[in-house]
């Protein structure tokens, strides 16, 4: 079989866990599952290893969504709660709707593309090694603490509305507090008292912009956006917010030894 | 972690308790078994009002002997119109307290000054008999709760046979204090409801601060204090409810500096005059509103309110929404879809800023 469907409704996290679980067990050339009347239930996706799989899901996922997941690709026609993409390996998660707090959650690889907004804390703690590089994606704007802790990686604010408005200079403060790695686009400005401690506003270049181009291109893919809004996002003015230094608090403990 | 879970019908329907236990029930997974409570407001419309106290009564003692100190308290100001054990499906839980509920009115002397009195009787009952907590002391409201888990205290007290325009409820996962019947949310005092997901660390200095003005704490837990910073910010000082949760959650000093001239003086004011009032720790909590309060422009507004606030760095969930007149604040949106699938809105409020609900008029 090569796409399966699951209820669920009024289930139990773990019967719905298992149930996908155990579909991907018995169908080994399974490519799609559709999950329907989804409400709350948490850890969908986890830990999945396999390429060429899509997982739909209908409703309101819980925490943790597709969390340690390594290949997937899930879509989500709805809001998610905390922690979509927690610790992401590989694969993609698309929210046609809002994330809660801390989306992307320490992701190692993959990508997640969010059309409206994010909560608190968003991309905490992404990292980045060699050639992986986890993208997180927000088409609206993102509350403060974004990327908190960020040790790699890119995460981008588009700053529009469903229809590709602009949504005004962002409110978020305490940008990129603890930040020592990766780096930040906002599209609009920002205020230096918007951001954390060890964040810095570095030069947005060229080089930045064909570096954030595609990534945007499959945002507007995913959520069927005009030409004309892919090339005023492209085109934009974006403020980069990157680390002031590789290790902003080498010397919080110990400032004898440094 | 804990589950919290609000909602309030502005046109003041009323609405029955499964709703609230339904939705609750879909947060179980963020409590441990160990707490469970709702509040509903409107459910008493005979005893309209009467204050109707809800007590515990400890039954490994001579509860009957606990429930006739209290009796005899109460009627040193007032009169006892009924009074009975509060309905409950026997066998669900181990009955640790005996439920009772008194309608009770104040002698005409009183009634000038009825809700001090009514405070006063509560902190000498919770403080004095032992054995004898009161969990709810408002009028046309009730709270209903046990150490146990969200379908187990609502299939206990029956809380479908309710109706009430605003519930309240709370699923607990204690974490500094025990789990028991008077530590379950929600906390009450006269109208003001309080559940809460998080820690107050700052419980000692708060405690302290509102023990001087003779509240007395004597639930072991944490949130008991909110209620009674409340009743003194909005009841007793009579400040705005938008600068009583600003005392809560301050502002930070950098955005103070950077408000107009008014506005600055005036969060500068609250910070410095209550410091003590400050909730540290992580928090989001709900809260059901006194009757009667002052708002900013000095116009007494009668009608009850709803409000969410978490603590300024956003360190609990909380997302509120809406559906015509109805207005839903929860830990998860989840929950508030288990009772009302198609929402008008959903949105995550602020960080430290109160997101409010006031009936219309």
């Amino acid at each position: 079989m090569k796409e399966i469907t699951i209820d669920a409704k009024g289930m139990d996290y773990r019967e719905l866990n298992e149930k996908i679980h155990e579909a991907l067990r018995e169908n080994p050339d399974l490519e799609k599952i559709v999950l329907k009347n989804v409400l709350g239930q948490r850890f969908i996706g986890n830990g999945i290893q396999k390429k060429n799989l899509t997982i739909e899901i209908y409703g309101v996922p819980g925490g943790d969504l597709g969390m340690f997941m390594n290949g997937p690709k899930i879509i989500v026609y709805g809001n998610t709660d905390h922690a979509p993409g927690n610790t992401l390996d590989d694969g993609v998660i698309v929210i046609h709707g809002s994330g809660g707090d801390v989306t992307g959650h320490s992701m190692r690889g993959g990508k997640i593309f969010v059309r409206d907004n994010v909560g608190y804390r968003s991309g905490i703690h992404m990292k980045e090694y060699k050639d992986k590089v986890p993208v997180l994606v927000i088409g609206g704007t993102a509350k403060d603490f974004l990327g908190e802790y960020m040790a790699g990686g890119i995460i981008i604010v588009l700053n529009i509305d469903r229809e590709g408005n602009d949504l005004g200079k962002i409110k978020g403060r305490f940008i990129g507090t603890g930040i020592h790695g990766g780096s930040i686009y906002i599209r609009g400005d920002v205020d230096r008292f918007q951001l954390g401690v060890a964040a810095d506003i570095k030069e947005f270049t060229e080089e930045d912009r064909e570096k954030i181009k595609p990534y945007i291109e499959e945002f507007c893919k995913e959520f069927g956006l005009s030409d004309e809004i892919k090339e005023k996002l492209i085109n934009s003015k974006y403020t980069k917010i990157a680390p002031i230094s590789k290790r902003p608090f080498g010397k919080l403990y110990t400032p004898d030894l440094m | 972690m804990c589950g919290i879970i609000g909602f309030i019908s502005r046109d003041q329907k009323l609405i029955g308790g499964e709703k609230i236990a339904t939705a609750l029930n879909c947060l179980r997974e963020r409590g441990n078994g160990k707490g469970a409570g709702y509040v509903g407001y409107g459910i008493y419309p005979k005893y309209a009002d009467k204050y109707a106290i809800h007590v515990f009564l400890d039954s490994s003692k001579d509860y009957d002997k606990i429930r006739e100190n209290v009796r005899y308290t109460l009627e040193k100001y007032g009169y006892v119109v009924k009074d009975e054990e509060i309905p409950v499906e026997e066998g669900v839980l181990e009955k640790e307290y005996v439920s009772w509920r008194f309608f009770y009115e104040f002698d005409e002397k009183y009634k000038p000054f009825e809700e001090d009195k009514m405070v006063e009787l509560v902190m000498e009952i919770n403080d004095k008999i032992d054995g004898a907590f009161v969990f709810s002391s408002g009028k046309n409201l009730g709270v209903f709760k046990a150490a146990a888990w969200p379908h187990e205290v609502a299939e206990y007290f029956k809380i479908d046979k309710y109706k009430g325009w605003m519930w309240i409820s709370h699923a607990r996962y204690p974490t500094n204090t025990r789990g028991w019947w008077g530590g379950a949310h929600p906390f009450n005092l006269l109208n003001w409801s309080v559940v809460h997901n998080g820690e107050i660390t700052s419980y000692g200095t708060n405690k302290r601060y509102v023990e001087s003005f003779g509240y007395k704490c004597r639930l072991f837990t944490d949130t008991e204090v909110v209620a009674y910073l409340l009743d003194l910010l909005v009841r007793k000082h009579k400040l705005p409810i938008e600068y009583a949760a600003t005392a809560l959650a301050p502002r930070f000093w950098d955005e103070i500096d950077r408000m107009p001239e008014e506005e600055r003086k005036i969060h500068e004011a609250i910070r410095m005059t209550y410091g003590s009032a400050m909730l540290n720790g992580p928090f989001a909590i709900i809260v059901g509103t006194h009757e009667g309060m002052l708002f900013m422009n000095g116009d007494i507004e009668k009608g009850n309110a709803m409000f969410g606030l978490t603590d300024r760095i956003k360190l609990r969930p909380l997302v509120a929404a809406e559906k015509d007149d109805l207005f839903f604040v929860s830990s998860e949106e989840a929950a508030i879809r288990a009772i009302c699938p198609d929402l008008d809105r959903v949105w995550m409020p602020d960080a430290g800023k109160m997101v409010i609900a006031r009936v219309n008029k």
